[in-house]
């Protein structure tokens, strides 16, 4: 923090700088493309919450018509959505346990100990997250067509789990990596033994680490389409909902949907900066 | 990762440098490992191999399909499927191009000069990306329709004739590459603006002030330090950028039309619609090592050998 603000106090008192509004222009211009760069990255948002209150003439949500409140008041009015989003809420929290749970004793393994097969471990988590998504949807479809086993929830879940679990890895490892190692010291030399200082000193600070990778990986589960498109059979979760959508009709309600998921994840953002602060005081 | 490295030797690794390592330590890492372990070999690796097999197997749906080691099926799906790879290739290079364009003066303002904004300015980078994959794909379908406020502004004011011209248009914008390529490159610019941001956020701020005592004006400054420092984030974010978006199907089929596919979605309706298994598993192993392929070598050239 203390490196920003010097380094913005340093800027007016650089004295080989020629003066006038040139030189303004220039000091500034990289600031005003970030901010029209990130102006730009809310036009698309602008335009899904704005759509979410249109009342279109025809099936196809496209064009502005007039502003209305009625997708809002019967977000369930449109016939399969709600199911599928209840099918992506239900496959989102299973596999966001289970991810959770295997990646994080996984995080505890690989930041924690050294043992032989450590780099074998290291790519093993590193290969899902590069591998394209349809090279790991249609790897998956593969071993289920050769099984003989029948597509739809559990081949859904079986494939988050798998893509969820390095993110859960990678992110509470980093909180691990990330730790005082002298606190945990500080707790045994206090005479607590190893059950204690896990519970007393290391859970706790591991915790965020967990629930971010938690969030993280519900997220990418409820959020999958190219994966899941390859693994649902007839199965159909809200992405596919909105991909077969698309081709038919295009009702109001999925930009409801859309909003109100943003509204969520804000709400959450805002509520997490919240708790760490209070628990900083 | 140096925390991480010094931990065993202070924690655990201690009592197994002993003569005698109890049993209890030794295996305790792969305990903790195996269930996830598990689950990455028989979900990862173990499609990976079926991938292989497939591709290598002859038959019909209805008879079912054996393994034959039938070798040619590589050469039909690359003789029918090239333009498909290279628009994929194509596509995902210029994504990749246009979102370092975009997030690396987003990447810069953020970590130089946004001072107490900072936090605020990266929690606005991801948070359109809260909303769904597909409904902010669809969003730009109506940006970027026809009668949409994009077209109307590049007829206005002549900037079509251009790049009709140019070929990146044809008198419309939905349904061209480029109409692909813009959506490729915001669907994925978070993951490039993270690792820029990551690594310009870490240059010592020293630096850039000797290369100013030194009489380097700004831009000299930019070129010989700053950007060869940020050097890892671009080839991260890059990376991170490309992979998915040369794997992507839903940006082309939302803003493409059915003449500018790309390799996923002949591989979706290759498995899906068509179920002519071999070819498409062939289809998706080819995408993979090519991408594997231009992965390394790129890395090789960019000289860094860190990855993400």
């Amino acid at each position: 923090m203390t490196t920003t603000v010097t380094a913005g106090a340093r800027r007016p008192t650089a004295p080989r700088q020629r003066g006038g509004a040139g030189r303004w222009i220039r000091e500034h211009l990289v600031t005003m493309f970030g901010i029209l760069a990130l102006i730009y990255l809310f036009v698309p948002i602008f335009v899904v919450v704005m759509f979410s209150f249109n009342d279109p003439t025809g099936r196809f949500n496209y064009t502005w018509v007039r502003f209305s409140f009625s997708a809002w008041a019967d977000p369930c009015g449109i016939s399969g959505m709600c199911d599928a989003l209840l099918v992506s809420l239900k496959i989102g929290v299973l596999a966001t346990i289970v991810a959770t749970i295997l990646g994080t004793l996984a995080a505890f393994a690989m930041a924690r100990h050294r043992f032989r097969g450590r780099a074998v471990a290291n790519l093993l988590v590193f290969l899902p997250m590069a591998t394209p998504e349809v090279v790991a949807g249609s790897s998956l479809l593969t071993l289920f067509i050769n099984l003989g086993m029948p597509l739809g929830q559990t081949t859904i879940f079986i494939a988050h789990v798998m893509f969820c679990v390095s993110f859960v890895i990678v992110t509470v490892k980093a909180r691990l990596a990330g730790m005082d190692p002298r606190l945990e010291q500080a707790a045994m030399d206090l005479y607590a033994n190893r059950v204690q200082t896990f519970t007393k000193v290391t859970w706790p600070l591991v915790l965020p680490g967990i629930v971010s990778g938690a969030m993280l990986s519900f997220s990418l589960s409820f959020d999958d389409f190219i994966i899941t498109n390859f693994n649902a059979g007839q199965t159909v979760t809200f992405p596919m909902f909105v991909w077969g959508a698309y081709q038919r009709a295009l009702p109001v309600q999925i930009n409801v949907v859309g909003t109100a998921m943003l509204l969520v994840a804000l709400i959450l953002v805002v509520l997490g900066r919240l708790i760490s602060k209070l628990r900083a005081r | 990762m140096s925390i991480a490295a010094a931990l065993p030797a202070g924690g655990h690794h201690a009592p197994s440098a002993g003569p005698a390592p109890s049993s209890r330590s030794k295996f305790t890492p792969y305990f903790l490992l195996l269930p996830a372990g598990l689950a990455l070999i028989v979900f990862y690796v173990l499609p990976t191999l079926t991938l292989a097999t497939t591709s290598l197997q002859t038959g019909s749906l209805e008879q079912g399909y054996t393994l034959t080691w039938h070798w040619p099926t590589y050469g039909e799906v690359l003789s029918q499927y090239w333009p498909q790879f290279a628009r994929s290739f194509g596509y995902a290079a210029g994504a990749t191009i246009l979102a370092l364009l975009i997030a690396y003066p987003l990447a810069y303002t953020i970590a130089f000069k946004a001072g107490r904004f900072r936090t605020l300015m990266l929690t606005l980078v991801v948070a359109p990306f809260f909303t769904s994959f597909l409904i902010r794909t669809l969003a730009w379908r109506q940006i970027l329709a026809d009668e949409g406020p994009v077209v109307s502004f590049m007829k206005a004011t002549g900037l079509m004739h251009l790049t009709d011209a140019l070929g990146m248009t044809q008198g419309r914008v939905l349904a061209t590459g480029l109409a692909v390529v813009i959506g490729l490159a915001y669907n994925f610019l978070p993951f490039m603006t993270l690792p820029l941001y990551n690594s310009l956020e870490k240059i010592d701020r020293g630096l850039l002030k000797a290369s100013e005592d030194l009489y380097a004006n700004s831009w000299t400054t930019f070129w010989k330090v700053t950007w060869p420092l940020s050097l890892p984030g671009v080839v991260g974010g890059t990376l991170l950028t490309f992979i998915p978006a040369a794997g992507d199907y839903v940006n082309q089929q939302f803003l493409g039309t059915i003449s500018n596919t790309m390799t996923g979605n002949a591989i979706d309706s290759l498995f899906l619609q068509q179920r002519q298994y071999p070819q498409a598993a062939a289809l998706s192993l080819v995408l993979m090592v090519a991408i594997i392929v231009l992965v390394s070598v790129y890395v090789k050239r960019a000289g860094t050998e860190e990855l993400v």
